[in-house]
């Protein structure tokens, strides 16, 4: 039993970073009344633009290359949104289009429909004093982008709640005009927050082809920028409820995958399909039981015009 | 357009919307910035470009719509911006410290740690006013900020500025009721149409030569043709008039309160007003019971608001048919969903009632317009209009598929152009212009249409909500004519307003509703300004 719930850990800790990443930087923006829809193709770009980088570089230099290349995309939807104030769910979705077609585009004039030629993964860290205790032992043997996932919303939610900047971006997230008539610069804030989130989905797209994969393969992110939507919502847009979220996102994954390994009898009762849409079926379950709350950012997709109010 | 405001005096500013009061303030508070003239504090020409220019300065503001983000707490808000920090981090301890610390010092009872969305208006309006202070405004400009107010706090709102003007700092207030400018104002600018017309003392005015002043001779006379008869027009200027603002306590600088009148005397201007308004309905009286049918009658109702809260917790409500039944309250209390559940688009989730003879629950928009219930919506742009459609095709809009808009399944063209034309010619719609988009009209003349395509339906009972909001003296005198007229042709009408003068100049009785509660009901001549204010803050119910 608990070799199993070991591996069930194990198994989440390994999947999770990425999702956690990018529902991280889905909250930054949006908590400063930015709609996040783009993260999908953020990730995209940021696990394309890693893999072909580390195919000349290092890897973890590679990863920051994803990073920028999240925030580039990002950048044009600030550009869209905040410059031009056009529609922001609509910018999303088109960068989404244009990451999903641009990549295959990118991947099959370049390296054939079958993936980017494999890269050096980022290496596993151990921490031997670890690995012998039960169930903490489980901690031990990721590579840093599992510790960092573990980290960075904690900072994330300091930084939100704590700090004058965090204030700032609550502030304007929820009343634009407000923070304005202090003197203070709505589009800096905002630019701000979607260039950070920007990062921080191109870091989740990254980890994808460098940890989880050692590639780049034709369809991913397959949703997860989606799943980190859902893991936003679902954690009432802070860093906490999100890595939550995602977490509980990764284990339902890491269960189907343990559930199929462990039983194999189970795959002729349940079809494979249903074990694979489990987790954003339980996406759609926990979404549908929450409901709309009061938690959204109430500017949240609205952009901001100073004479009106 | 220039303006002196001098140090340490209360300076008012008047002029009807759109007269460019706000625009004004807002290029002395670096939101706009002015094509052409300048702008020196001092004696120094300075260039505003931001509020942050303004703030360094010392001018603070304080905006018609609050600018407050309302899921912080009151420290919160002050301090952001300027947020005292400790080792980096917010340091929300000494924010509350140093917030309490300003509150203290100019009289405010504020609990800073107290969510903002968790005031009442008048609160959240000494937030903002503590704001500015805080930020060491020496000048500060008030932007309309009675329009939200009970009468109990316009009153404390005088005592704070009046107090702040004897401290030595300057307080600019822009308004359009003119008897509150007349009971605080040391001096009072006159603005029309981007224009300063002229600056006068209070004791060398009176509210009448100030509405000629802000009206201009020659709207005055379209104001006059509009109204339908002579005692609509001695309504409209009494309800000018009887704009209450009794200057009481604060008895600093007696010198300087010309206009005053004891609070009595107040009281008694509201009487004559009521006395003018009724002249047309003489049959309405103490004790007598209303003669029309019964159009609405429900008991118990209860709904939710849109956050999932209750909004509604058991209101009885009546309205006869000939009789303009007020909604009065402080925004948010109830007053909306109210009028959403009589028009079909909120659901209750308790209580009965039967409208227009058939029962009240289950009752979907397409249902009350079928039953006779007209509906002239808070939000016309978002609910009333379509603003690119053409002028006829909004009035169409509801009834298009029947005559004189529509003949079999086919749109008639001519019958809607005519009836169009019709109605923009009654209701003095400008231009008359039927195939114009909607959103080329003015506000006033937009809501004409409304009014207008709504009446025209000759509905038995009218749901209107903040019919004159946003609106300039001319509209609002024609909007209050057509009520009143519907009324005579014995139209029931629920008139929800946040403008208290409207509720009383207007309606035959009045509830006050207070978190979804009625906590007071009045009929015609009981009105009593002061108790309605204390009803609508709340208080108990003694009567009624």
């Amino acid at each position: 039993m608990l070799e199993i719930l070991h591996r069930l850990l194990f198994a989440t800790l390994d999947a999770a970073p990425a999702l956690v990443f990018a529902a991280l930087g889905a909250v930054l923006s949006e908590r400063a009344g930015v709609v996040a829809v783009g993260v999908e193709g953020m990730m995209r770009v940021g696990a394309f633009c890693a893999a072909v980088a580390a195919l000349v570089m290092p890897t973890p230099a590679a990863v920051g290359i994803g990073m920028l290349a999240g925030a580039a995309l990002a950048a044009v939807h600030g550009f869209l949104c905040i410059r031009w104030r056009s529609d922001q769910v609509v910018s999303g979705i088109a960068l989404n289009l244009v990451a999903l077609a641009g990549g295959t585009f990118l991947l099959e004039t370049h390296f054939g429909p079958n993936g980017t030629p494999p890269i050096q993964q980022l290496q596993p860290l151990h921490w031997p004093e670890l690995a012998s205790v039960p169930l903490l032992g489980a901690l031990s043997g990721h590579a840093a982008p599992t510790y960092l996932a573990l980290l960075l919303p904690l900072l994330l939610q300091g930084m939100l709640t704590r700090t004058p900047l965090g204030l700032r971006l609550r502030a304007v997230g929820d009343k634009p005009h407000a923070v304005a008539t202090l003197g203070l610069s709505v589009p800096a804030l905002r630019w701000g927050a979607v260039l950070g989130g920007g990062l921080l989905a191109g870091l989740g797209g990254a980890v994808l082809s460098t940890t989880v994969l050692d590639r780049f393969e034709q369809h991913t992110p397959a949703g997860l920028g989606f799943m980190a939507l859902a893991a936003m919502v679902f954690g009432r847009w802070t860093p906490l409820g999100a890595f939550a979220a995602a977490a509980f996102f990764a284990f339902g994954n890491a269960l189907r995958i343990g559930l199929a390994s462990s039983a194999p009898g189970l795959l002729d009762v349940v079809p494979q399909g249903v074990l694979l849409a489990l987790p954003y079926l339980l996406t759609l379950l926990v979404l549908t039981f929450q409901g709309q709350r009061n938690s959204t950012p109430a500017s949240l997709g609205v952009p901001y015009e100073q004479e009106s109010r | 357009m220039s303006l002196d405001i001098r140090e340490g005096e209360l300076l008012a500013v008047v002029g009807e919307n759109g007269a460019g009061k706000s625009s004004l303030m807002n290029v002395l508070y670096g939101l706009y910035h002015p094509d052409s003239g300048e702008v020196s504090v001092g004696g120094k020409s300075v260039r505003l470009k931001s509020p942050r220019d303004a703030i360094a300065l010392g001018i603070g503001m304080v905006h018609q719509h609050f600018m407050l983000v309302p899921t912080l707490t009151v420290a919160e808000n002050v301090v952001l911006g300027r947020e005292p920090t400790r080792r980096g981090l917010f340091d929300w301890e000494r924010a509350v410290k140093e917030v309490a610390a300003t509150c203290e010092r100019f009289g405010f009872v504020l609990d800073p740690r107290a969510r903002v969305d968790t005031l009442t208006v008048g609160s959240q309006q000494k937030v903002e006013i503590v704001k500015a202070l805080h930020r060491g405004a020496r000048v500060l400009i008030l932007d309309e900020p009675t329009a939200v107010l009970t009468p109990q706090e316009a009153d404390e709102l005088a005592r704070v500025m009046r107090g702040l003007v004897a401290q030595g700092r300057t307080v600019v207030l822009i308004s359009h009721k003119l008897k509150e400018v007349l009971g605080v104002a040391d001096r009072i600018a006159v603005m029309r149409r981007g224009r300063l017309v002229a600056e006068v003392r209070p004791s060398e005015t009176s509210a009448t030569a100030l509405a000629a002043l802000m009206v201009g001779e020659s709207q005055r006379a379209v104001m006059s043709n509009a109204a339908a008869t002579p005692e609509e027009k001695l309504a409209s200027e009494a309800l000018l008039e009887a704009v209450g603002f009794p200057a009481q306590g604060d008895n600093a600088r007696p010198a300087l309160r010309v206009g005053e009148k004891p609070p009595g005397d107040v009281l008694l201007e509201a009487t004559g007003l009521q006395a003018l308004g009724d002249n047309g309905r003489p049959a309405l009286r103490v004790g007598e019971k209303p003669a029309g049918d019964l159009l609405l009658e429900a008991t118990g109702l209860q709904a939710l608001g849109d956050n999932g809260c209750p909004a509604l917790r058991g209101v009885d409500l009546t309205v006869r048919e000939g009789e303009i039944v007020g909604i009065a309250g402080v925004d948010g209390n109830g007053q909306r969903e109210l009028a959403e559940v009589l028009t079909g688009l909120r659901s209750l989730t308790a209580g009965s009632g039967t409208l227009l003879g058939r029962p009240l629950k289950g009752l979907t928009p397409a249902e009350a317009r079928a039953r006779g219930v007209g509906h002239v919506p808070e939000d016309r742009l978002r609910r009333a209009v379509v603003k690119a459609l053409s002028v006829e095709e909004n009035i169409a809009l509801g009834r298009h598929s029947g005559p004189p808009f529509a003949k079999g399944m086919w749109i008639d063209f001519a019958g809607r152009r005519e009836r169009a034309q019709a109605l923009l010619a009654a209701y003095d719609v400008r231009p008359p212009e039927p195939t114009l988009p909607l959103q080329a009209l003015s506000g006033g003349n937009q809501q004409k249409v409304v009014v207008a395509r709504e009446l025209d339906a000759r509905p038995r009972l009218l749901v209107v909500v903040q019919p004159t909001r946003g609106l300039d003296i001319g509209a609002v005198t024609q909007v209050h004519a057509r009520l009143r007229e519907a009324r005579a042709q014995g139209t029931g009408v629920v008139l929800v307003s946040l403008d208290l003068e409207e509720v009383l100049a207007l309606a035959d009785r009045v509830y006050v509703l207070f978190e979804g509660r009625v906590t007071g009901q009045f009929t015609r001549p009981e009105y009593d300004e002061r108790e309605l204010g204390r009803r609508m803050l709340g208080a108990e119910q003694a009567h009624g």
